[in-house]
């Protein structure tokens, strides 16, 4: 982990709203996320938590470049992110859906899905597609055979490493995974959180991982920052976050993980 | 009730079907309503073409001293018109032409139509704008005066009036098309295609269009008819197809002052219309389905009010106890395409009253199934129960007539599902479906049902209630919504909820209170509860016993705190090992190898078996019983020892 880091986020804010009406009356905005600052080390994993509705989902999509800030910095190799052409940024920084199914088009196969991003993206050829696809399948642990099979003939968490494939291919720096695992059972969860421990100690690619789960991302973050209501509220390593909360809202979060104390450690 | 569509079609890994354009025709050609259509529609399209060819006498050609011939007449199979014309001559003609008519019209215009609404909806804001307002004043004008103002304009003729009827149909392929468009552009996978770099041009012609398409095939070959129709009024003022060209509307039109006398006369086209009518519905319904390869059964089957029961179906060797509720040798299947599914395959528990019951397992290990099975609420066709019996409080409900299932539903017990969007009705308010409930099984009168609604609303938490009441489903949180739905499980005080995942769809911190206030309320009425979910923590939390499934059968039962403590079959200690434990940073999480087995082909003996690291030749061998390892605790397992000693490690 060198001092570069690929994502610096500096007070970054996103309004909904706002505006004037009709006869020029000015319209209440909302702001979904309210001045973020964060850094993203190389290779690194850092988390964010917090409830629906606290603006992790709009902070993801401003990083993606699938939203403009309302104001604010989002830099990647120290260049801000409106410097970049749409294909090069999406070269740099790729995106994991919550939703496996809902984020595969149900009449593309597999081989479709996976061969976009190299086509567009990284302008390979045919043959070295081919390659390539089989090579991502086997990265994500999903049999080769399955390759011209369509979203809806497969599980939860075998589309879940069909959209993870998917962001590899693009060979990003940073990928953004907007609650991976929250649509999943636990047994399928664990499955994939262990998948993306493992593509990371391989390929040194850094995750921003969002979850309203501190659990799941305590179990996979290096570093977490605690959202509530558009803001920053906590943050520091994942071990001091759980055992030494300092914010009401923090210890809101690790009181409503289930089982807790009745779970054997 | 996602759980239920996720059992009703048992996807998993099967060796499956690979929609190709094959597989198109295959699943057109297995509805056979669609291929009674296209049969109808193929004979029409051969007659017509064939008709230059056919010894048909002139269809223009009259002979007034024959006029209104019956049918069967000689020289005329169906008769002849006022002027004596051949009708089956005509009928023949006039077919061909109004056929044309309707295919071009209905092509162009949803060409045309379908290219505005997605270029709308892509687009959005301005464009939409634009597009749409344009649009919305082609509706504005009364339609078939803005026909008529069309043709009247460009003067009489066949080919006016289908321009006419062209332009005047834009408007609701532009309208569907944009409609069903709107919904797809907020998917993730629209998202996802601009960030793997296509352009929008690729977006709309490779993600968009295919997933509309068939709301186009079906609204255009649908609307062929209609416009057939419409050609015809136009043709009946005067302002279409020229006398004497014979087309169906025309014929229709100058036949109606005939009915009385001679009704073949109009009957003959107006038979003619509604064959072709039928012919194209059919095999536009059939094409719909076949493209969409997420239908695969090809079409729907009407669902039965109570799970279908196997006349023969085996008794369990046990007598049933006296508990709240006793499930003995449960066995539901699911029957398609020739495939059986045991997805509850042999299960027996008990729930005592006021004791809370937790099923636990993954997706497809019969949980759900076992839970909808209690009040025979799984879906047949598919489904159905082969075997067992469950008995609640006293009363046997495998077999029971549906009036009396229908008493316990919702009154004695009651079911809570996964996400209250989609088993709430979007067209109701939440105090008009808390208050059916309680109409129905209290005999309460709207008013004071709509106040029973109120204080239940005011118990589950939800502030505001009176104003609530009058509330949406859709303007409530998910949070919220869930607490509607406790509400409507509580409304009649039942002896037993069952809950399967109702809050797998929430947040953390939402779900830690509805767990919270269901077990208050649960407290409160004296309640027994069934808890399903595949997350052992929240079983932890409310639960007094839990029975581990796997593969459709219970493989662990015992209280939670030995459960959890000292698991003794090798799959709980596995499960338990997959919940992320948080304060041991980084540690790696254990997910279980491999998937479970497809209910369809269940390995003999123990079905976790090809998973499981203490398998040993014995496990395959065959049926395995419960062993007890404790009081009140259980595991389906040779090894369970071994499995102890490696929880305890």
């Amino acid at each position: 982990m060198s001092g570069v880091a690929p994502l610096e986020l500096v007070d970054v804010v996103r309004e909904y709203g706002g505006g004037r009406s009709l006869f020029g009356r000015r319209l209440p905005a909302h702001r979904a996320v309210d001045g973020v600052s964060l850094t993203l080390q190389q290779g690194a994993t850092l988390g964010i938590v917090g409830e629906s509705g606290c603006g992790k989902s709009t902070l993801a999509r401003m990083i993606v470049g699938l939203l403009p800030p309302t104001a604010g910095h989002i830099l990647i190799d120290n260049r801000p992110i409106d410097q970049f052409d749409r294909l090069s940024l999406h070269r740099k920084v790729q995106m994991v859906f919550q939703d496996p199914l809902g984020s595969l088009n149900p009449r593309k196969t597999v081989r479709q899905v996976l061969e976009i991003p190299l086509r567009s993206l990284r302008g390979m050829h045919a043959p070295a597609r081919r390659d390539r696809v089989q090579e991502l399948m086997h990265l994500v642990s999903l049999r080769a055979e399955f390759i011209d099979r369509y979203p809806h003939e497969f599980s939860g968490g075998q589309c879940q490493r069909i959209g993870i494939a998917r962001a590899l291919a693009a060979e990003p720096e940073i990928i953004v995974l907007d609650e991976p695992v929250s649509a999943l059972d636990v047994s399928v969860q664990a499955q994939v959180l262990r998948l993306l421990q493992d593509l990371q100690a391989r390929l040194g690619v850094a995750y921003l991982f969002i979850s309203h789960d501190l659990a799941v991302v305590e179990a996979i973050a290096d570093t977490v920052a605690v959202m509530q209501a558009g803001r920053i509220v906590e943050r520091g390593g994942a071990a001091q976050i759980f055992l030494a909360p300092q914010h009401a809202y923090t210890r809101e979060l690790i009181g409503a993980i289930p089982g807790l104390s009745a779970m054997p450690a | 009730m996602s759980g239920a569509q996720g059992i009703a079609v048992p996807l998993a890994p099967t060796p499956a079907s690979r929609p190709s354009s094959a597989g198109v025709w295959r699943r057109f050609m297995r509805s056979g309503m669609a291929v009674a259509g296209a049969g109808l529609l193929l004979v029409v399209v051969a007659l017509v073409l064939a008709a230059p060819f056919l010894p048909l006498s002139d269809p223009d050609r009259t002979d007034i001293l024959h006029r209104m011939a019956r049918p069967l007449t000689t020289g005329h199979l169906l008769g002849t018109d006022e002027l004596g014309r051949d009708l089956l001559s005509r009928v023949i003609w006039g077919t061909r032409l109004s056929l044309l008519v309707g295919v071009v019209a209905a092509t162009l215009s949803s060409l045309i139509g379908s290219a505005l609404g997605v270029v709308a909806a892509y687009y959005g804001r301005a464009v939409d704008t634009l597009v749409m307002r344009g649009v919305d004043m082609l509706m504005a004008f009364p339609y078939l005066l803005l026909a008529l103002a069309i043709v009247a304009a460009l003067g009489p003729s066949l080919g006016h009036a289908m321009l006419a009827i062209i332009i005047v149909n834009v408007p609701f392929f532009a309208r569907a098309v944009r409609g069903a468009t709107v919904s797809l552009r907020q998917s993730d996978f629209i998202a996802a295609a601009r960030l793997m770099g296509q352009s929008n041009l690729r977006i709309i012609a490779t993600e968009l269009l295919p997933n509309v398409l068939p709301v186009v095939v079906v609204t255009a070959s649908t609307s062929v008819g209609w416009m057939i129709l419409e050609t015809a009024g136009l043709s009946f003022l005067g302002l279409g197809a020229q006398p004497p060209v014979a087309d169906l509307g025309g014929m229709l039109g100058s036949a109606r002052n005939l009915i009385n006398v001679a009704p073949h006369v109009a009957a003959v086209p107006g038979l003619a219309i509604l064959l072709i009518a039928i012919g194209v519905n059919l095999v536009g319904d059939g094409v719909r389905d076949a493209l969409d390869p997420r239908l695969r059964a090809g079409g729907l089957a009407r669902i039965s009010a109570v799970t279908e029961v196997a006349p023969d179906r085996p008794m369990p060797a046990q007598p049933p106890s006296d508990a709240l509720l006793s499930v003995r040798s449960l066995r539901t299947e699911f029957r398609s395409g020739g495939q059986v599914w045991r997805a509850v395959n042999d299960v027996s528990f008990e729930v005592r009253a006021g004791e809370a019951v937790g099923l636990v397992g993954e997706s497809g290990s019969g949980k759900t199934v076992t839970a909808l099975s209690i009040a025979g609420l799984v879906a047949s066709p598919p489904g159905r129960i082969a075997g067992g019996s469950i008995r609640f409080k006293g009363q046997e409900l495998i077999g029971a007539p549906l009036a009396a299932l229908q008493d316990i539903r919702g009154n004695r017990v009651a079911y809570m599902f996964q996400d209250p969007l989609t088993t709430l009705n979007p067209l109701l308010t939440i105090g008009q479906q808390i208050s059916e409930t309680v109409r129905r099984h209290q005999g309460l009168g709207p008013r004071a049902a709509m106040a029973q609604a109120v204080t239940l609303l005011e118990q589950v938490g939800i502030t505001d209630p009176a104003q609530r009441a009058r509330s949406f489903p859709h303007e409530l949180s998910g949070g919220q919504r869930q607490r509607v739905g406790a509400a409507i499980a509580l409304a009649n005080s039942p002896d037993l909820i069952v809950a399967d995942e109702p809050t797998t769809a929430l947040d953390v911190t939402t779900q830690a209170r509805v767990l919270a206030l269901m077990n208050e309320q649960r407290h409160r009425l004296g309640a027994a509860l069934v808890f399903i979910s595949h997350d052992m923590g929240v079983i932890a939390e409310l639960c007094d016993r839990v029975h581990v499934m796997y593969a459709g059968s219970i493989v662990e039962s015992g209280r939670v705190a030995d459960v959890l403590s000292r698991p003794a079959h090798p799959y709980t200690i596995r499960l338990l090992a997959c919940v992320p434990r948080p304060g041991q940073a980084r540690r790696e999480v254990e997910p279980i190898p491999g998937l479970p087995p497809a209910t369809n082909a269940l390995p003999p003996g123990c079905a976790f078996a090809p998973r499981c690291d203490l398998a040993i030749a014995a496990c395959s061998a065959g049926a395995i019983p419960m062993v007890a390892v404790g009081q009140e605790h259980a595991a389906r397992c040779v090894r369970t020892r071994d499995a102890l000693q490696e929880a305890a490690a």
